[in-house]
């Protein structure tokens, strides 16, 4: 059979060997693994069947822990059972994976291997992991590339059941799991010569049975335990030999050949190198280049990690070395050396090699940081010192404790092919384009491909460069392009902050999507720009990408204007064959999605090539405009130490030394970061304005302000600011200002979308109105710039109950990196402008955790007085418990000063203490009072000495805290409907007084649209591709349950005062309180940005999420639930079919999408007759007698 | 013995005059199916629309695309869909699927905006099995820049070219605002049309007094729309060798013997069947043949044009005298 190529990445390559030697899958989403289960479940969806004929059965779960237990469950049953991880979720299956290596249940676990959280969470790369689940007694093997993710996935499946050893699979997360490269599919026939037919049998025997009973998992004391526990060694002792067979037996059948340990390099080598894992890639090629030069160096590549194979190790390793480096890819703080390195050692010790060989052991690539040859180089020079250093970092710059190496940046391996590299938005199609040229050049010519994506941390105005290589041979280059044949910018304005030029190889050609043709386009450039093309040599070219988009109604998607001049530029292909297999891939990609689709990319390809124009390069620089500094001038110290040169993309040479040792972090630095990427800004017109503040809280980004002043705080106010009078119940003789920050708005229009105020004399005309930035940049600039000088308003001054009361105080929640259109930040903004200057926030793992809390900067803010929100996020199963903790410590730490402050009354003065200890804080002059009486009490307890030096110590310490705070629990419906759900319970059951804010989007919104049990019935969803079954969890009802619980159900588009509301009584309520908002997720919901809120209008209009607030009382005779919408007046179907999550299904299957309408309009037919018949019902708080009972302040008819 | 009801429209030899032209309910096949049984002779689709499939398709895609392959942990937002059931498919499987169910004659109707677009979907119609294609033609002519005969070139050009394309009958159903409707109904039979269905019921803008918005809105059609068409077909009658279909207003037997005697050879009806259910069909046939019956009429054919102004040499100064009658008797 003729070999069957494909370009695919790591992922699909091991979920596809995956799928089809696998019966029972029990996944859970977590990056970077989370597409191995996204396609085994579409696979499965779609009928796909296994090696044996049948389709293997998708179950999601609620936590990799849950998954890991149906693992456990499936393997016991003598059925095939895999799944797919990496980072915290495999640390949540260990405790089953001790179990079922100790029951010797054939299983496999696919890793997509990444950083497990310590100081921070990443997503990225490296083997702490993996290395956590050493000690599990799974058997390990390690890919290093995408063509052997395929294989090795093969192998693990094929060993665990002739060892009975379970097996964990792992390649390093992103780097392979997200490369695409061009490999060799085995066939159906190299997965059925080596999977042992008769070792599945005796699995299937051994599967528990009623016909058969045993009893597995029993208990042991003292006497067996240990006898039992050596009792599995012969099964380890075989694994080395049954994996070598495979390897063996894959090498006949395939002719791709590997060892347990493979050596590469010279034939007597005196340096080498032992690794495991992608880094293989870039040593293959250092070794290689470094041999050819005449240098005796080597490496050893492990493949089988647990257990490990020692003897392998010392035949593998020529006689003639005498210098090594172990690398790890992982950092195991205080121990002797990391677990590789520690393992090396032993086994030389054992083989009686130690002596003969000096070994180091060295850090690399932690949290995928790049790892090159000049790195690999590095480490040789190392090891050929007199005498290397024991422990080694190479890849950073440690000036703390010194432990790296310098990169010997003059050394490179050269390239035989094309290398280029794209940088694009994540809205423009940059990625897409680029992945369907791999796959054009990799599938339809006989040249390798390769193509690796990084993306920035942002979720609007996201930043991606792709880097592609293409040549005659397989590409092992696992590290970024360094030397470009070939850069294009999409986007113009990158030129100005970004070094998009930095890695074009002299000579190279450059592509720009520009608004400016070629005669007049080089005055545009900076001149740091113009001097990289002068000096290079750079053959330069333009195109108005965006013009001729918009022309052909595309929008901002100019990925099939860009691909065809990628290709008539770098002359990988013949041009005319290029646009046939372009269109081609058109047809591929989008043909399912319509004739219109394909007709519209098929235009932009044809117009495209005449579009394109050479620019002929001027031989001297020649303009005013320079690179933008990434932060303002005026931005804190950390910030242009430190933020700025992330920012510039600089973040790799920082040092150590500029890293904060613990992960603490100044919050408030988003406001430096000017990102510029709205196409259109909204423009007030305070002549309409009716002061209702709406258009500022639903801001995704703060970047609708509004502010209420005296009128002479704006004297020598810019001629363009605007202002008008405040209209209020509670003030007279104040002014109103609506401001844009227009370079951190993303331009969703949602402020637009909601503006009740309308010209009389222009309908589309409203009190703010998107328009073209470029006339206003500059003029709202520096009007934005005044607007942040005029002090804030007294917080006592409005009623916080009001809309418009509670948007004129300062946010303290800005221009983070979410979704344009966001429908969760508009909830935290609020919560920050009621709270934010005495408020700590628990965040759950997720969306909300990423644009809170993704460097390089920090959305979390301060107010002038330098309070404001402390912000930490510890995992993602466990926020309820983490915020439970918070209070804990916030109670204790109440209790003590409150105790100090009575044992030192006479030092403070009785009625000081009193004061402090007595006054009631529940509204904002009492608050700001109790903070001055704690001024008071430190002044007074400064000068505190003899037998109250000691408490008054550490009453100043804590003095704070006796000024009214707030715990605030924050997550998303994943965390808090699935995988964090026993610990929200469990708060919730606390009887604490602790705010619980679930921002709901009813679907895992940050890692890519998968199904949670809060997704509706009906709609699409990774993990339900044909709809929901089930209706959604109905939280609020179960946290009813309690009595003592305050809930709220608010959607800020259909009700934005009862969400106002929900958050101040949740937030008075003395228990524990949980707000569910409705949360329209732009992309997952599948809505444009704008209709966010209105979306939120048709939810609550069609009773799809009916408005409540349930506000337990102590007191007699209370009707705790009070129900805030009102009767349907819209069917669910009229609101359902506006979203793409449900209308993909009416589409595709328009019974079962009828059907599934049917049933969630009945959901919710029952759920409003429930709720109905609970508003009528009484229900107390049970509390002694002689308590004061505790009751939220009277309901006042709307 | 009962009066004979056969008529033949576009070539098609039908049971009785009675058809149920393009609506919702001709949309659902087990609609369709009582619709047959109730009695009718044949029916008409809703309109293909192709200006709506385009829409659709880009607005999946937009939606699909949009927040994909921008963050690295989200890549994409929904499962890759085996297939998005856009394009005409779902259109072309009613077709297919109601000429397997039924067994009277099942007519396709079509609104597309672009010439390609109208030869391909009809091509598509055909193939799909329909026994004829309605042109459901639909233009607005809003441009102050185009003249009344680039307009009417536009339609004769569309008619002639799908014309071309196509091997079974195609009706096209007409636009009451020509300024020479009779010589347009005349250049349309001479482009090719094998039959005229008058009128097209255009949907009409409405305000919105809340929101101040342009709405889209349409309302079932009534009785006294009748006239309209009522006048038109006289007017055609033996003057074009298309069919003749009334469609607006007709809402019982009374309509139906109206536009017979003008000359229709069908009368279509939507909103008194949307009003008063597929069950009123036999109804209005039970009528139609008592009225036949009490007028001594033997057949459709025999009622067919009896009271058209296919004698009168100018129509229009007939319709003018007819004017000042309706004046003068309001005096």
């Amino acid at each position: 059979m003729r070999q069957r190529w494909e370009c695919i990445d790591g992922n699909e390559a091991t979920a596809r060997v995956a799928h089809k030697l696998s019966e029972v899958i029990a996944i859970y989403p977590i990056t970077p693994a989370s597409p191995m289960g996204e396609l085994a479940d579409a696979w499965t969806a779609a009928g796909r069947t296994n090696l044996w004929g049948s389709v293997p059965e998708v179950v999601e779960m609620q936590s990799e822990a849950g998954a890991s237990g149906s693992l456990h469950g499936a393997a016991q049953k003598g059925a095939l059972a895999t799944t797919f991880t990496a980072s915290q979720g495999l640390l949540l299956m260990l405790p089953n994976m001790f179990k079922m290596a100790g029951e010797l249940n054939p299983a496999v676990i696919h890793v997509a291997a990444r950083s497990v959280a310590t100081h921070a969470l990443s997503i990225f790369g490296d083997h702490s992991d993996v290395m956590a689940a050493r000690t599990a007694g799974w058997a390990m093997l390690a890919a290093g590339s995408v063509q052997e993710a395929h294989d090795f996935a093969l192998i693990a499946h094929a060993a665990t059941l002739r060892t009975r050893v379970p097996f964990l699979h792992f390649f390093d997360g992103f780097r392979t799991s997200h490369e695409i490269n061009k490999i060799a599919l085995l066939e159906d026939d190299d997965m059925r010569a080596l999977v042992d037919e008769d070792a599945l049998l005796e699995h299937r025997a051994r599967g528990l049975s009623p016909d058969r009973p045993v009893l597995r998992g029993s208990a042991q004391n003292p006497d067996v335990f240990f006898q039992a526990r050596e009792a599995v060694n012969p099964f380890y002792e075989g694994v080395p030999t049954v994996v070598e067979d495979l390897m063996e037996h894959l090498a006949r059948r395939t002719g791709r050949r590997y060892s347990l340990v493979d050596y590469i390099g010279a034939p007597d080598p005196e340096r080498a190198l032992i690794l495991m894992g992608s880094g293989t890639g870039a040593v293959d090629e250092t070794v290689e280049a470094m041999v050819d030069q005449g240098e005796k160096v080597g490496a050893l590549k492990l493949r089988l990690y647990r257990p490990f194979p020692s003897r392998r190790l010392a035949e593998a390793l020529p006689s003639s070395v005498r210098a090594i480096a172990v690398l790890d890819r992982t950092k195991e703080p205080g121990a002797v050396g990391e677990p590789l390195y520690t393992d090396v050692i032993a086994s030389l010790h054992e083989s009686l090699r130690e002596e003969a060989v000096s070994v180091i052991g060295g850090r690399y690539g932690l949290s995928s940081k790049e790892f090159t040859p000049s790195m690999v180089y590095a480490l040789y020079r190392e090891l050929a010192e007199a005498s290397p250093r024991r422990h080694v970092t190479v890849g950073i710059v440690d000036d703390v404790t010194n432990t790296s190496i310098p990169t010997a940046e003059d050394f490179h391996v050269g390239f035989e092919g094309v290398q280029a590299v794209f940088h694009g938005l994540g809205s423009d199609g940059t990625v897409s384009a680029n992945k369907s040229s791999v796959k054009i050049i990799g599938e339809h010519t006989d040249n390798y491909a390769q193509g690796y994506f990084v993306y920035d941390s942002k979720k609007s105005g996201a930043v991606t460069c792709s880097h592609l290589r293409f040549g005659p041979r397989p590409i092992r280059s696992t590290y970024l392009v360094e030397e470009a044949d070939f850069i294009a910018c999409h986007q113009f304005n990158f030129l100005e902050h970004l070094d998009v030029l930095g890695r074009a190889k002299r000579g190279a050609t450059v592509l720009l999507n520009s608004p400016h043709d070629a005669t007049s386009v080089w005055k545009q450039l900076p001149v740091e720009v113009q001097a990289q093309i002068i000096d290079k040599g750079l053959d330069v070219w333009v195109i108005d990408a965006y013009e001729l988009a918009r022309d052909l109604g595309m929008g901002a998607r100019i990925n099939t204007v860009m691909q065809p001049c990628f290709f008539a530029l770098s002359g990988v292909l013949p041009r005319e064959r290029a646009v046939v297999a372009i269109k081609e891939s058109i047809e591929k990609n989008y043909g399912k999605r319509g004739r219109a689709v394909v007709e519209q990319n098929f235009a932009a390809v044809d117009r495209a090539l005449e579009a394109l124009q050479q620019v002929s390069v001027p031989s001297a620089v020649d303009g005013l405009l320079h690179r933008r500094p990434p932060v303002p001038a005026n931005a804190p110290d950390f910030v242009q130490r430190v933020t700025a040169r992330m920012l510039a993309g600089e973040g790799d040479l920082l040092p150590v030394s500029a890293m904060p040792v613990d992960g603490t972090f100044p919050t408030g630095t988003a406001r430096y970061e000017k990102r510029d990427i709205a196409q259109e800004i909204p423009i007030w017109d305070p002549g309409i304005c009716i002061d209702c503040g709406r258009c500022a809280i639903v801001c995704p980004h703060a970047a609708i302000r509004m502010k209420v002043y005296r009128p002479e705080m704006i004297e020598g106010s810019p001629a363009s600011f605007k202002t008008k009078d405040f209209r209020s119940k509670e003030i007279d003789g104040y002014q109103l200002t609506i401001q844009v920050a227009p370079d951190d708005c993303t331009g969703c229009g949602v402020c637009v979308e909601v503006c009740p105020a309308k010209s009389k004399e222009r309908a589309r005309h409203k009190s703010i109105n998107m328009e073209p930035i470029g006339a206003h940049r500059s003029v709202e600039r520096a009007n934005f710039d005044f607007f942040l000088g005029i002090p804030e308003i007294d917080r006592s001054l409005l009623d916080h109950q009001t809309v418009k009361g509670a948007q004129a105080l300062q946010p303290l929640f800005e221009f983070s990196g979410a979704c344009a259109g966001c429908g969760e930040t508009p909830y935290l903004k609020l919560l920050t402008q009621l709270f934010g200057d005495r408020i700590v926030v628990a965040n759950a793992t997720g969306c909300s955790s990423i644009y809170g809390g993704n460097l390089p900067t920090t959305p979390w803010a301060t107010n002038l007085e330098g309070r404001g929100p402390a912000w930490s996020n510890s995992l993602f199963e466990d926020n309820a418990e983490f915020g439970l903790g918070l209070r804990l410590g916030h109670e204790h730490s109440v209790a003590e000063a409150r105790r100090l402050t009575e044992e030192l009354s006479a030092l403070v003065g009785d009625g000081l203490a009193r004061a402090l200890l007595d006054s009631p804080q529940s509204t904002e002059a009492e608050i700001a009072a109790q903070r001055e009486r704690v001024v008071a009490l430190k002044q007074r307890l400064s000068g505190a000495d003899g037998v109250h030096a000691g408490p008054a110590r550490r009453l100043r310490v804590m003095a704070d805290d006796l000024v009214r705070k707030s715990i605030w629990i924050v997550g998303g419906d994943g965390w808090a409907y699935d995988i964090g759900y026993g610990g929200l319970d469990h708060v919730l059951g606390s009887g604490r007084d602790l705010n619980v804010l679930v921002l709901d989007t009813e679907v895992y919104s940050n890692t890519g649209g998968q199904a949670s049990k809060a997704t509706p019935r009906g709609a699409v969803a990774k993990f339900a591709a044909f709809g929901k079954e089930t209706p959604r969890k109905d939280l609020g009802a179960m946290a009813m349950a309690y009595g003592n619980v305050y809930v709220a159900q608010v959607a800020m588009g259909s009700n934005d005062r009862q969400t106002v509301k929900a958050f101040l009584e949740a937030d008075a309520w003395i228990g524990p309180s949980l707000i569910i908002a409705y949360s329209t997720c732009i992309p997952a919901h599948g809505v444009e940005a704008s209709t966010s809120m209105a979306r939120q209008r048709d939810a609550v209009k069609s009773g799809f999420w009916p408005l409540y607030r349930y506000r337990p009382t102590e007191g007699e005779h209370g009707h705790p639930l009070h129900l805030d919408s009102r009767q349907a007046t819209m069917p669910i179907r009229d609101f359902a079919l506006q979203e793409a999550r449900w209308a993909m299904l009416a589409r595709t299957d328009p019974r079962r999408s009828d059907e599934l309408i049917s049933l969630a309009q009945a959901d919710a037919d029952e759920r409003w007759r429930y709720y109905s018949q609970l508003a009528g019902l009484e229900r107390t708080v049970p509390h002694l007698e002689d308590d004061v009972g505790q009751s939220l302040d009277e309901e006042t008819p709307e | 013995m009962s009066p004979d009801l056969t008529t033949t429209y576009l070539g098609l030899s039908l049971r009785s005059p009675l058809m149920v032209s393009s609506c919702p309910l001709t949309g659902d096949l087990d609609t369709l199916a009582e619709i047959e049984q109730a009695g009718a002779a044949a029916v008409v689709l809703p309109s293909l629309f192709e200006e709506q499939l385009v829409r659709d398709e880009l607005h999946l895609d937009q939606v699909l695309e949009q927040g994909a392959y921008a963050f690295g942990e989200s890549l994409t937002y929904f499962p890759d869909m085996p297939d998005y059931g856009v394009g005409p498919d779902a259109y072309l499987d009613l077709v297919s699927s109601a000429k397997a169910r039924l067994s009277i004659p099942v007519i396709a109707s079509l609104n597309a905006d672009s010439t390609g677009g109208w030869v391909r979907y009809a091509e598509l119609l055909q193939k799909a099995g329909a026994d004829a294609v309605e042109l459901n033609v639909y233009l607005i002519a809003a441009d102050t820049g185009k003249t009344a005969s680039q307009v009417e070139d536009e339609y004769l050009q569309l008619v002639g070219d799908v014309r071309a394309a196509l091997d079974i009958p195609m009706a096209v159903k007409l636009s009451p605002y020509f300024s020479s409707l009779a010589n347009m109904a005349v250049r349309i039979d001479a482009a090719g049309a094998d039959g005229l269905v008058m009128f097209n019921r255009f949907y009409q803008p409405d305000l919105d007094l809340d929101t101040l918005e342009v709405v889209p809105s349409i309302e079932l059609s009534q009785p006294w729309e009748l006239r309209l068409p009522l006048r038109w077909i006289a007017v055609l009658y033996g003057r074009v060798t298309a069919s003749l279909a009334a469609s607006s207003g007709v809402s019982d037997a009374e309509g139906v013997a109206k536009v017979l005697l003008a000359g229709a050879d069908v009368a279509m009806m939507a909103s008194a069947m949307l009003l008063h259910g597929v069950r009123y069909l036999p109804l209005v046939e039970a009528n139609l043949v008592r009225w036949m019956e009490a007028n001594d009429y033997e057949s459709v054919t025999q009622l067919k044009g009896s009271v058209s102004y296919q004698g009168a040499a100018n129509p229009a100064a007939f319709e003018r005298t007819n004017y000042m009658r309706t004046l003068a008797s309001y005096e």
